[in-house]
């Protein structure tokens, strides 16, 4: 695979279309993601956020369509070849929405060291890095405990961590804040904006409003697995008509101090405002 | 009536199965904390650990002495309390359940051994023989000693280290990884299929009859059976994200100290005489 070009998109997604049996969950998808590009995918459940975030991970790969990773096509045949997927595994990395999933391995210390192992790297550099990002993301203290010790936050750190091991250049974030409380949330948040620092690619697919803000610059909306808006996430968050037809925010009757009865859009989240 | 009382045997059975599982989930956390405490056994290296432990586990089954053996049980008490392991754990998780256990099956042994009479039972007229009565106490007391040892380093090791200890005995990794990876998700299944039944039960009024109920697990069964092929599906899609290809690579990362290097000949001197004067 190449290095990185500002002027080559990191992501060419070109009219893929991907299906789970009878189900669609991508239909003709346009998208170009360049370097250092921080994008939200927002969406309802089922809409692909998460799909599209598969086939960009070289996990799926599109029944029609294709997708282009720096140039070169990212294609099944080509990441049988070793080299070729060591380098796009450690430039491209996912944080799977339930942390659970990512989260195999008996301890939080061989969670995180599994990826360099993999890609044979020297022992002693291995543990460096550990011991590194551990820090960084402020999980020394777990590295000795099974993952099904953990709270919620502390699995999605230990999550992050063992993708960030690799300086991965794109991040790819699947519902990163979700099932987490505020406090968690938040520190979460902190994470993502420190760890992106304006080098990293990221996108992430979420439905929460209140998180677009401080982690993308550009969002895209997701329906039916087809893209339906795109705009600033000020742009996004002031477009109700838009947020109510792609169910990102919801109509509902409430009652006023003065008894006034009545509905307007409304969105869930940590700021809970209208 | 009948239907009623079977329904209600039906659903305490899986319910009282799964409460024990999840029950079995909060021993790990206890053991854990045993494992985590700064005792002898704790300070031992795993591979050290299982090194100095193994022989005495044998050696207590198969020595002929009876002195010898309860010898060795005192050693692995005072192990127990350098090791800072409460004797009611062992009492409660070891000694008792292995006492029922052997001494049921040890039980005929005192009345069918010929020998020397020592004993002769009231209004039946049973005959305890010596012999018999000795072959019954060594088999409890072998028992005791070998699991009471063998419990020791369960609870004064983390089971992560274990796992790490038997790849350097050159078990296969990949069974290491599966046995490990089995660990890991035993515990969130089994919270899964809890979950469920408890959802179900919070929406219940009144009883299932027994068919309806059997319909209703083999259901639920589904449902868990569906969840795990796709939770074993997408931890492959995470393996294969971070660099996986078939093989697992691990890091074998043990430390060994001086308390390590003091303590293995200590204990296996200690096996030694064992067997020398077990023999």
């Amino acid at each position: 695979m190449t290095a990185p070009n500002s002027a080559v998109p990191v992501f060419e997604v070109r009219d893929v279309t991907f299906r789970y049996h009878a189900v669609t969950a991508l239909d003709g998808l346009n998208l170009t993601i360049m370097p250092g590009e921080r994008i939200a995918l927002l969406g309802a459940n089922g809409s692909g956020k998460s799909t599209l975030l598969s086939i960009l991970d070289g996990l799926y790969f599109p029944q029609k369509g294709g997708v282009a990773f720096c140039g070169q096509p990212l294609t099944e045949d080509r990441l049988q070849t070793q080299e070729i997927e060591f380098d796009f595994r450690r430039r491209v990395a996912l944080v799977f929405q339930n942390p659970d999933v990512q989260l195999f391995n008996p301890t939080v210390f061989d969670e995180v060291a599994f990826g360099p192992l993999q890609m044979r790297w020297p022992k002693a550099q291995i543990l460096d890095r550990v011991s590194e990002i551990l820090e960084q993301m402020e999980i020394t203290h777990l590295k000795d405990r099974s993952p099904h010790h953990l709270s919620m936050g502390e699995k999605k750190r230990v999550a992050l961590a063992s993708v960030l091991i690799l300086d991965p250049e794109v991040l790819l974030l699947d519902e990163p804040t979700a099932a987490l409380d505020p406090k968690s949330e938040s520190q979460m948040i902190d994470f993502l904006v420190s760890c992106s620092g304006g080098r990293k690619t990221v996108v992430t697919a979420t439905h929460d409003l209140d998180l677009i803000e401080d982690i993308a610059d550009c969002c895209h909306i997701f329906q039916s697995g087809r893209i339906v808006g795109a705009g600033t996430p000020a742009e996004i968050v002031k477009d109700h008509a838009l947020l109510l037809s792609t169910n990102l925010i919801h109509a509902h009757r409430h009652a006023h101090a003065s008894g006034e009865l009545h509905s307007h859009p409304h969105r869930h989240g940590h700021g809970h405002g209208h | 009536m009948s239907g009623q009382s079977r329904s209600g045997q039906s659903r305490g059975v899986i319910e009282r199965s799964l409460a024990t599982f999840v029950d079995a989930l909060q021993h790990t956390f206890h053991a854990e904390e045993l494992a985590k405490k700064r005792g002898l056994l704790q300070r031992l290296d795993a591979r050290v650990k299982i090194v100095a432990i193994l022989p005495l586990i044998i050696i207590a089954a198969l020595a002929r002495q009876l002195t010898v053996i309860c010898a060795l049980f005192t050693f692995a008490v005072a192990i127990a309390l350098l090791s800072r392991v409460p004797p009611s754990t062992l009492a409660k998780r070891v000694w008792l359940p292995v006492l029922a256990f052997t001494g049921l099956i040890s039980l005929p042994a005192p009345f069918l051994t010929p020998g020397k009479v020592i004993y002769s039972l009231p209004l039946l007229g049973w005959t305890i023989t010596a012999q018999g009565l000795r072959s019954a106490i060594y088999l409890i007391m072998r028992a005791e000693t070998a699991a009471t040892f063998s419990i020791l380093v369960i609870l004064c090791t983390p089971w992560t280290n274990v796992l790490k200890a038997l790849r350097v005995f050159r078990f296969p990794t990949a069974l290491v990884v599966i046995v490990g990876m089995t660990y890991r998700y035993i515990f969130l299944l089994l919270q899964t299929a809890h979950d469920m039944f408890q959802s179900r039960k919070s929406r219940m009024v009144g009883q299932l009859d027994g068919r309806e109920l059997r319909r209703t697990a083999t259901a639920s069964a589904g449902v868990l059976m569906s969840k795990t092929l796709q939770l074993s599906e997408d931890v492959h899609l995470a393996m294969r994200s971070r660099g996986f290809r078939g093989e697992v690579y691990v890091l074998n990362e043990f430390q060994t100290g001086w308390f390590d290097w003091v303590m293995l000949p200590l204990f296996t001197g200690i096996a030694v005489l064992a067997f020398w004067f077990g023999r």
